[in-house]
């Protein structure tokens, strides 16, 4: 990836981030910060107010409809409710993943039969999720469900990773391992991986470089051993909570108020 | 601890009185303007000759060539409505597709709201759904038997036109009420709107569509006895020759059939919905 430049949103002021192929960087920062916007504008799914944003050595918005859509198909994004319909089998969700690069008549034809079941099971099983090939997507937890998420995006094998918050609905070792995993996949495949996170601990642990963001504006970014806990608390500082007035906790009775 | 000057009155009461008074008021002209009057039913003479005519009903005619005659009916019937149906699918599919905001590639980086002039390309196809269902079918059916003759191919011609309307119409709503998300990540990960169709917005929408389509296809039947009135063949055209002919058994028959056909419409919608939805 050449440069990122974007800015002008109100989420986001005057953002000016370059990350080279193949690098990983964590986001990090307190939500409503703009992280999410941040990633969804690199994804193209947000087309910026103001600033030029490049992302795989092309500008997405002086593209036309059908090669930005090609574009889009080496972009990735992880959500973090990952939008699978429910009925939907999990085998399904997954080789959608290819859909950008699948015809319609083989992507039919999937529908039918599943094209690419060995491809899947693969995919899966990296996450240790091989056995739930068969599932509904509705069968699942959300923890499950973000694990096939992130497989979907692995098995579309994308060159740019986009990951919004991607283990948030896993408990602290499981989300631990799914991060290694997703590390380990896009340094293999040489694939730049952006990733916001929650977890600062996990971010450090996992990630080379750090963006921290606050209020729409990068306030820091720099490779994860230099991150000290002075710049942490900056990021994290709130203001407002500190001095909101902790309310007399007044026993509020319980009404069982039924709707008319 | 409420206001006892507040407890006695009911806030609500005078929007309700007034509510209800405005129906009355509303509801009076029709009652006249419909000529409704109930007094007819029983006065003398009507009712014995409804009860006479009921009475014919009795019993229901079941000689081996009347139900053989009934039988090839039932299915011009059945045929009628859905090869009717089928063409209507032909129509109404790749319309609804065109004409429904849940594809749209321009709306995927404006919050689900598509650009002006991607709404301006869809108008033409809402407006063609809008003409084709405007037209009662029984006008359409009345057109086709001047120009293709009596039986049953004014009923099939008249039907597909009129439910491709409104197939289309409700389809592209469905596809539109369902969540949209699933489908705009599949955009956004590079595939085109068929393929985001069939692997984000149909396995939501299937269980609505099958539902609907049944429920339409049951009118259909309904419809296709109606316009048999008019000469486009099946059980309206027998039913209409058996009231010519003052044979009140033929038409309890029949409509016992129809009862039947109604029946095994909302069995197969029960089954579909219990296997995809």
């Amino acid at each position: 990836m050449g440069h990122t430049h974007a800015g002008g949103q109100s989420a986001l002021r005057e953002i000016d981030l370059q990350v080279a192929q193949g690098e990983r960087v964590a986001i990090i920062g307190p939500s409503g910060a703009g992280k999410t916007t941040l990633l969804r504008l690199l994804a193209t799914a947000l087309k910026p107010d103001l600033g030029e944003l490049e992302v795989l050595g092309r500008r997405p918005w002086t593209l036309a409809a059908g090669a930005r859509q090609r574009l889009r198909a080496d972009i990735g994004l992880i959500h973090q409710a990952p939008p699978l319909p429910p009925r939907q089998r999990v085998v399904t969700a997954v080789l959608a993943g290819q859909l950008g690069h699948w015809s319609l008549p083989k992507s039919l034809l999937s529908l039918i039969y599943p094209l690419d079941i060995q491809g899947a099971a693969d995919a899966l099983g990296r996450l240790d999720l091989a056995e739930k090939l068969y599932m509904r997507c509705d069968q699942l937890s959300g923890g499950q469900l973000q694990r096939v998420g992130i497989t979907r995006v692995l098995y579309q094998s994308p060159q740019l990773i986009l990951a919004d918050e991607p283990v948030s609905a896993m408990d602290p070792v499981l989300a631990s391992h799914t991060l290694g995993v997703l590390t380990r996949e896009a340094e293999r495949r040489n694939a730049t991986l952006l990733a916001s996170l929650h977890a600062v601990e996990l971010a450090l642990e996992h990630f080379p470089r750090i963006v921290g963001v606050r209020d729409g504006r990068i306030l820091f970014d720099k490779p994860a051993p230099e991150v000290g806990p002075d710049e942490l608390a900056a990021l994290y500082a709130n203001e407002q909570l500190e001095h909101v007035p902790t309310l007399p906790a007044t026993p509020t009775p319980q009404l069982n108020i039924p709707r008319c | 601890m409420l206001n006892p000057a507040l407890a006695r009155r009911d806030p609500a009461a005078a929007s309700r009185l007034m509510l209800t008074l405005l129906a009355v008021a509303l509801l009076w002209p029709g009652l006249k303007l419909s000529e409704l009057d109930l007094g007819v039913l029983f006065d003398g003479s009507n009712a014995d000759t409804m009860g006479t005519f009921l009475s014919a009903f009795w019993p229901p005619e079941h000689s081996a060539e009347f139900l053989g005659l009934l039988w090839q009916a039932t299915l011009e019937t059945l045929a009628i409505a859905t090869v009717g149906m089928t063409l209507a699918l032909a129509v109404a599919i790749p319309c609804a597709l065109l004409a429904t905001r849940a594809l749209s590639l321009s709306a995927l980086s404006r919050d689900g709201r598509p650009a002006w002039w991607a709404q301006v390309f869809r108008w033409p196809v809402r407006g063609l759904l809008i003409l084709l269902r405007s037209i009662p079918e029984i006008v359409w059916a009345l057109l086709f038997v001047r120009a293709v003759g009596l039986g049953p191919t004014a009923g099939v011609l008249a039907i597909a036109i009129t439910y491709a309307g409104m197939l289309g119409k409700v389809y592209a709503e469905i596809f539109e009420s369902v969540d949209p998300l699933p489908a705009r990540a599949l955009l956004g990960a590079g595939a085109s709107r068929l393929q985001a169709f069939f692997y984000g917005v149909l396995p939501q929408a299937t269980g609505e569509m099958l539902s609907y389509t049944v429920y339409r296809w049951e009118c259909a039947i309904r419809a296709s006895v109606v316009m048999g009135f008019v000469g486009a063949g099946g059980l309206g055209q027998q039913m209409d020759l058996s009231m010519r002919m003052f044979a009140g058994g033929e038409v309890a028959s029949m409509l016992l059939t129809f009862l039947l056909l109604v029946l095994l419409a909302d069995l197969l919608s029960r089954l579909l919905r219990w296997r995809f939805a």
